[in-house]
């Protein structure tokens, strides 16, 4: 039980790290400057909508 | 190309939003069906289940169909069992409410059988929509659709957890929650906190990506921050509900916990405010001509001023003073009136006309009327609200020489009695405004011939 207890602990504080280079992985990928073309285009959907 | 289910869906729709506008409880007659403690969840539940709720499900149909150009999943017996069985579960909770049948959580009072079948047609909302992403020809998913689908996931999530209940007999309305004590109020504040962070906010963001570039014809000012936006109010709006729990049985870890991603919510809002206004650059001059376009602004306008006025609440020193007192409703409307009401007039004087295939609402002048008859009456009730709170915070901590509390508590009611009128002035201002903005939608609808109104600045370049 007591392993159990250190198991859970351990996933939790990792799950944490886990969370934050999640984020900042899509950080880097929303502000990475190869995207930013890609990003202007997406950002005309909704103006292209009519069809 | 809209097709033909979805007119009858969005019509349908439109139609229910302008009647819960229209529900405004404000008189007791005596009677045990109307007293405040049975009506204040009906208003509460009309104003953000039915008005907003319908609201939501109205748009979100309309822009993932727009946006993923594809039909919506399932059709049109799927698109209308969704709305008409999530008209039907806001019926059976409401009229649950006058008869006294809560479980007496906040935001939260429908019993378990309502709970079960709003279940089922949220399940069913969830298919509809993750199936119109999935079959999209559109290759990139917008990000207005991010927010719409978080927020369906989300509320299912809550809504599950928080109304784990036991039942007790098949055919009564009593139910018994599977969560108890200081757990129990945890959870109910994990899910009441995050129905204001994903159905009040995030929903309606998901609202205010798609209409204000439609509305302004630009596309948003930065989509990189709007991916930003999107994630950090994602990680980080679920952790704020301890706030809620300031100074009680909750471990103190966990208060602190809720006060600190409650300030770090600072960051994502005025991230998502500044790219709502900033979509505007270069077309400021069409607020002079579109109020439609007005009242979106000025909801992103106070959907910033209600989410930094927020987490300064949560701070636990002013959190004390705010607590329990009249602060909070004031907080709570500026939220819900100028930020989620006016970014739904704003998307509806724009969805309207689009929908019935009219060039224009029928009448400009009156929806410029709308938008300052509620403005004011929007400011009346927050500017009365903080003035009530406040009095009242420092009325009931205030101690005389000897160590005794200073005032009695009907003394802090009788003080209040002012500032209720005026709030009450103020609400009757604001649903003035509504019914303004359904006599124009009825005009529209039935096709009357839009005014010919020339805006003052084009008549003076034409002299």
């Amino acid at each position: 039980m007591s392993t159990l207890v250190s198991i859970g602990e351990l996933l939790s504080t990792l799950w944490t790290v886990w969370a934050v280079g999640l984020f900042a992985g899509i950080g880097y990928w929303a502000l990475r400057p190869g995207n930013r073309q890609r990003f202007e285009r997406d950002a005309q959907i909704p103006l292209n909508d009519e069809r | 190309m809209v097709l033909t289910m979805f007119w009858g869906v969005a019509a349908f729709t439109a139609g229910v939003v302008i009647a819960a506008q229209l529900v405004w409880p404000q008189l007791s007659f005596d009677s045990e069906y109307l007293t405040f403690g049975r009506l204040r969840p009906l208003h509460t539940s009309a104003a953000i289940f039915a008005f907003g709720g319908t609201a939501l499900i109205g748009t979100s149909f309309h822009v993932v169909q727009r946006t993923c150009r594809a039909q919506l999943f399932g059709g049109a017996p799927l698109g209308w069992f969704i709305v008409l069985g999530y008209q039907f579960f806001i019926v059976i909770a409401a009229t649950g409410y006058l008869l006294g049948i809560t479980q007496s959580k906040e935001y939260a009072e429908p019993e378990w059988y309502a709970d079960i079948w709003l279940t089922i047609v949220w399940v069913a909302y969830l298919i509809a929509y993750l199936g119109t992403v999935l079959k999209r020809e559109e290759p990139h998913i917008y990000v207005a659709n991010w927010f719409y689908l978080a927020f369906i996931i989300t509320i299912a999530m809550l809504h599950i957890v928080n109304n784990l209940t036991m039942p007790v007999s098949f055919f009564g309305t009593k139910s018994y929650s599977a969560w108890s004590g200081v757990q129990d109020a945890m959870i109910q504040w994990w899910y009441g906190h995050n129905a204001v962070g994903f159905f009040l906010t995030a929903a309606f963001l998901g609202m205010m990506y798609y209409f204000i570039p439609k509305a302004a014809n630009r596309p948003v000012y930065s989509y990189r921050l709007s991916i930003v936006h999107f994630w950090s109010l994602v990680f980080i709006y679920i952790w704020a509900g301890p706030h809620h729990l300031h100074y009680t049985s909750l471990p103190d870890w966990a208060q602190t916990l809720g006060m600190v991603f409650s300030v770090m919510l600072w960051m994502p809002s005025w991230g998502g405010m500044i790219n709502g206004l900033m979509t505007l650059s270069g077309a400021w001059d069409k607020l002079r001509t579109d109020p439609g376009l007005r009242f979106s602004v000025t909801a992103v306008g106070f959907y910033g001023m209600a989410t930094f006025e927020g987490p300064v609440m949560s701070i636990k020193a002013v959190n004390s003073l705010s607590h329990y007192t009249d602060w909070t409703i004031g907080h709570v409307h500026s939220g819900a009136l100028g930020w989620v009401a006016f970014i739904v007039f704003g998307s509806m004087y724009y969805l309207v006309p689009v929908l019935w295939k009219r060039p224009a609402m029928w009448s400009t002048r009156l929806i410029g009327w709308h938008y300052w008859i509620s403005t004011l009456g929007i400011v009346l009730y927050i500017s009365s609200m903080w003035v009530s709170g406040i009095m009242q915070g420092l009325m009931w901590r205030a101690y005389d020489e000897l160590g005794f509390l200073q005032y009695s508590f009907v003394e802090t009611v009788a003080a209040m009695h002012p500032f209720y009128f005026i709030r009450l002035l103020g609400g009757v201002l604001f649903l003035s405004g509504g019914l303004i903005m359904a006599f124009n939608m009825w005009r529209t609808v039935r096709g009357d011939k839009a005014q010919a109104v020339v805006p003052a600045a084009t008549a003076a370049v034409a002299a």
